[in-house]
């Protein structure tokens, strides 16, 4: 919706909603808006380093030095962030100040009729609570499957009321591309829009946004509420500069939800504290417990992937399947794995298994894969850790290669143990890590999972 | 340091050689490196392709083009055109990352001094960006790429705004009118210097007006044989 805006004479009458809240580039406005928009610094001196006040980066390698054929002058550029247009030390960052501008309040913008389980209810209402309390921060830990989107949609519902601007923030653009028709399904009224690196929605300037953490570097003191889906997730915790952005993008009074499936230390440490209010959901939406990885052991595991042969104990465990009508679902841990692998799955097995593809970050076609295996015209998916999380296939048996090397890490194991048994219709599936080796991440993943199914009152 | 593409932290190997004769030091890590392919084998010897053929049918019909005299003595270019540093180039030109330049001029300058070191008072004339698209890119990749050399640069031609050279047809980049000025005559032998040479148009419109205000030969020498 249209915000409205105490326009004055002066400024031009264009269509300002599209610069409300955002910080901008000076070649990305009109010329004649320039004077009318608050400038910042772009490029800080600190006391021992630089920052970018655009993406956040201190890094000293990837500033560069530019001499600028504008102002005749050797300067700084942030390197970080040149792929979102050149931030130059000698131009300001323009930002127009959305505090003026007023948002649709919804009288009831739901229109979303399913319903909840007790559970989700019973967090659903903790989060609405936070919402019209206006905490400062609340943490949603609810296990794989446990529907934590559902659960969202009354906290959406009461933010739009309220007439709040809302962001939902992951930092993958498969869960925005995911969570987009989901999302406008519920709220049919209310116009949403997704942001990622390539998406066709360019303007965000729409009430409620979707959006991924690297796109928020461009908004400025602009949302009363953002939610933090999947806050562990890579790259967002291991990059700096995006929880700057999201601070960056968030009003001085907001409230901030992350959603978490397998928070990690940080986060325990402060729930350990009680520094940080939170609600805890143990159990997936159809009232099953989560399924415990089987780790299976397998010495010549290198050899063989090397060999580009399968595991014998691999094989025997896909011909002897419980249930073969399910589809299979491969970890491995690197790019190349992914075409080897199904290769050599194709030539020992392809009679047995139908047809089977492989996918990875780099695939051009990743996307419509990813629909078809959905659809079940695939049978055999073989991936990288790209579809850990965020993603839901009704009735697949997992199984992760070599799931000893440092990709899997504890959350990782977690999170793609949770694709197994997503549906109401086949809510248990099997999971397989195979190993050449017991890592820490491996026992700690079955010891979380087990110790969330206890809270949640299976005695497994 | 790290390197220039992908941000890998570079550890230099410090030997006597390196220590007594500081030699210039490579920018991208031996991984990125080994992506980026030098053109070599049996080459045009006009234009720097590679083919099998002695001149190849391009710079055949450019002779003809201009009256059994091609304007240009010849074409060196350092790399094939792959996937790989079309991507650097295009971070590097049109995003404007400046540093990636960098990353060529060990090699830029290495092939420099194998190919034209015998031509006597050359004089390196980069190819020039109109004042429109200089304000929007704020630097000239040609120009960085001149700086490598251990020869005199001169900025001696200007440009008049026009399409991207990369956005039109091999017929209508040939057929164009002449869109460069020539602000000082001189007799040197001259090189000029661009970043990607494709149909070698461009090129041999500032030689030609080099030529005409007198210039005795003139070279090309291009990082990408497009």
């Amino acid at each position: 919706m249209t915000p409205k805006v105490k326009t004055t004479d002066r400024i031009p009458s264009q269509n300002l909603r599209q610069y409300a809240g955002k910080l901008l580039l000076q070649n990305e406005i009109p010329p004649e808006l320039a004077s009318h928009l608050t400038q910042i610094p772009s490029i800080k001196r600190k006391v021992l380093y630089h920052e970018c006040q655009r993406c956040g980066n201190q890094k000293k390698f990837l500033f560069g030095t530019i001499p600028c054929a504008k102002c005749k002058k050797l300067h700084l550029y942030c390197r970080n962030c040149v792929e979102m247009g050149r931030v130059m030390a000698c131009e300001p960052l323009y930002y127009w100040s959305d505090e003026d501008s007023i948002w649709t309040s919804y009288d009831s913008p739901l229109s979303w009729k399913g319903t909840l389980t007790d559970t989700q209810q019973k967090a659903s209402d903790q989060l609405v609570a936070a919402i019209i309390e206006g905490k400062k921060e609340f943490l949603i830990w609810a296990v794989c499957g446990a529907g934590k989107t559902e659960m969202l949609f009354q906290g959406i519902e009461a933010g739009l009321k309220l007439g709040k601007r809302i962001c939902i923030a992951t930092p993958r653009a498969d869960v925005v591309r995911e969570l987009k028709p989901r999302i406008q399904e519920a709220f049919q009224k209310v116009p949403v829009q997704a942001l990622y690196g390539g998406s066709e929605d360019k303007e965000g300037s729409s009430q409620l946004i979707i959006a991924t953490t690297h796109q928020l570097r461009r908004f400025y003191q602009t949302f009363d509420i953002v939610i933090i889906d999947e806050i562990d997730a890579f790259p967002f915790h291991n990059d700096e500069s995006l929880p700057f952005a999201v601070n960056r993008a968030k009003k001085e009074r907001n409230t901030t939800i992350y959603l978490t499936a397998t928070p990690r230390q940080n986060l325990r440490l402060r729930l350990a504290l009680k520094k940080l209010p939170h609600t805890f959901v143990p159990v997936r939406y159809h009232g099953n417990p989560l399924p415990v990885p089987t780790l299976k052991i397998c010495y010549s595991l290198k050899k063989s992937l090397r060999k580009q042969k399968i595991p014998k104990i691999l094989l025997e465990w896909i011909t002897n399947r419980k249930n073969q009508s399910r589809q299979l679902l491969v970890f491995v841990s690197s790019i190349k794995l992914t075409k080897d692998v199904k290769i050599f799955l194709q030539n020992c097995l392809a009679s047995q298994l139908g047809v089977i593809v492989s996918v990875h970050s780099e695939d051009e076609q990743r996307v419509e894969k990813i629909e078809l295996f959905r659809n079940k015209n695939i049978d055999v998916l073989v991936t990288t850790t790209i579809l850990e999380r965020g993603v839901t296939f009704p009735s697949v048996d997992v199984v992760v290669l070599d799931a000893g090397h440092a990709v899997f890490d504890e959350a990782a194991l977690v999170q793609i143990a949770g694709r197994a048994g997503r549906s109401a219709d086949d809510p248990t599936g099997d999971v397989i890590f195979l190993h050449d080796g017991k890592t820490d991440a491996m026992v700690q993943a079955v010891h979380s999972i087990r110790a969330m199914n206890r809270r949640g009152g299976f005695s497994l | 340091m790290n390197c220039l593409w992908c941000h890998e932290e570079l550890i230099m190997e410090v030997n006597w050689s390196n220590v007594t004769f500081p030699t210039k030091v490579q920018r991208i890590c031996e991984i990125c490196e080994k992506e980026l392919v030098l053109l070599s084998g049996n080459r045009c010897r006009r234009c720097s392709r590679e083919t099998e053929s002695d001149v190849c049918n391009d710079c055949l019909w450019w002779e003809n083009y201009h009256q059994g005299k091609d304007v240009i003595e010849y074409n060196y270019s350092v790399f094939q055109y792959t996937s790989h540093i079309q991507d650097i180039i295009a971070k590097w030109k049109y995003r404007g990352d400046y540093e990636l330049g960098h990353i060529f001029e060990k090699t830029f300058y290495q092939h420099f001094q194998q190919t034209f070191k015998e031509i006597k008072n050359a004089v390196a004339v980069p190819i020039p960006l109109s004042s429109e698209r200089i304000q929007e890119r704020c630097f000239n990749q040609a120009s960085m790429l001149t700086a490598f050399l251990p020869v005199r640069k001169l900025d001696i031609l200007s440009r008049v705004h026009g399409e991207k050279q990369s956005k039109k047809t091999r017929q209508e980049r040939i057929s164009s009118e002449n869109p460069f000025i020539l602000h000082q005559t001189l007799n040197n032998p001259v090189i000029l210097v661009d970043d990607i040479y494709t149909t070698g148009a461009t090129l041999r419109h500032a030689a030609r007006l080099l030529k005409k205000a007198g210039c005795t030969n003139v070279y090309t020498y291009t990082l990408v044989r497009g």
